[in-house]
């Protein structure tokens, strides 16, 4: 099927608001932030029509722009917390393994169900998959997020967050480590 | 290099490999070494296998649909399209 290559501002709530609304709280766990987002691409996108090219789908359009603006808001939470945080964090860590680097007794992993993944309580641990993502620091969800649902290029992202390849790859280390304990102490 | 030598005893850079070689890439030598950890390492391999489902979990996140409560409301929408005819009308 081909994309629908026209564009129409009159429709554009109707056709895209809801979808776009979606996307966002994956991202952005804030419903007020998730609508003003939205709002503003409207806007940023009508100051730009003459830009569009028809080259992409209306949807795809909108949503590039409105991935910008969930960047700038990922580089604003985490801009501060970077220098601040990072010694929480290194301590956060620490608590999984031992100085030796095994496990420690009580933060193993251990079987809780989605080995087997049972999709009828697929809704319900996806709530606690999101209620778990929200609780890691910004910029390690911001990391997480822009690879893991969006897929962008490694230096994509370490560009666009200023983050150094070396600590893109600890942070995407220590955000599993920490999002899998969440799971397991939420879900058994 | 001493962090690859310490791989085989190592959870925390065992996990670290894991976690790389799942989004990246890992050099022959770490492959290698990380599955002599898991011979001997069941805990990793546990890991190994949740990890794995939650990036499928993660990436389904946007796909499930079913969640009514992600909707804007109208009246939230209404003035949005006002204002984009706002604008258009400006022009």
């Amino acid at each position: 099927m081909l994309p629908d290559q026209t564009i129409n501002p009159h429709q554009w709530v109707n056709n895209h608001a809801d979808y776009m609304y979606a996307y966002t709280l994956s991202r952005i766990n804030d419903e007020e932030q998730a609508r003003d987002l939205v709002q503003e691409t409207f806007l940023a996108a009508l100051e730009r029509l003459d830009k569009f090219e028809g080259k992409s789908s209306e949807r795809t359009w909108l949503t590039a722009i409105l991935k910008n603006k969930i960047v700038d808001v990922y580089r604003k939470r985490s801009s501060g917390l970077i220098s601040t945080g990072e010694h929480k964090e290194v301590h956060e860590m620490q608590e999984f393994f031992e100085e030796d680097g095994h496990w420690r007794e009580d933060h193993q992993p251990r079987h809780f169900g989605v080995e087997d993944h049972n999709p009828l309580h697929d809704k319900e641990f996806n709530q606690i998959l999101q209620k778990c993502m929200q609780k890691l620091p910004a910029l390690w969800l911001a990391v997480f997020t822009m690879k893991h649902i969006d897929d962008e290029p490694t230096n994509v992202i370490c560009t666009q967050l200023k983050v150094t390849d070396s600590n893109f790859w600890v942070i995407i280390h220590r955000a599993k480590v920490n999002l899998r304990a969440c799971l397991q102490k939420n879900w058994i | 290099m001493s962090r690859l030598r310490n791989i085989i005893y190592n959870c925390r850079e065992a996990t670290y490999l894991i976690e790389k070689r799942l989004i990246g890439k890992i050099t022959l030598r770490e492959k290698i070494q990380l599955h002599i950890h898991f011979y001997g390492c069941s805990v990793c391999k546990l890991f190994n296998k949740q990890s794995r489902i939650i990036n499928t979990m993660v990436k389904q996140l946007l796909i499930n649909k079913g969640q009514p409560d992600l909707k804007l409301d109208d009246d939230f929408k209404n003035d949005m399209q006002h204002r984009i005819e706002d604008e258009l009308n400006k022009k």
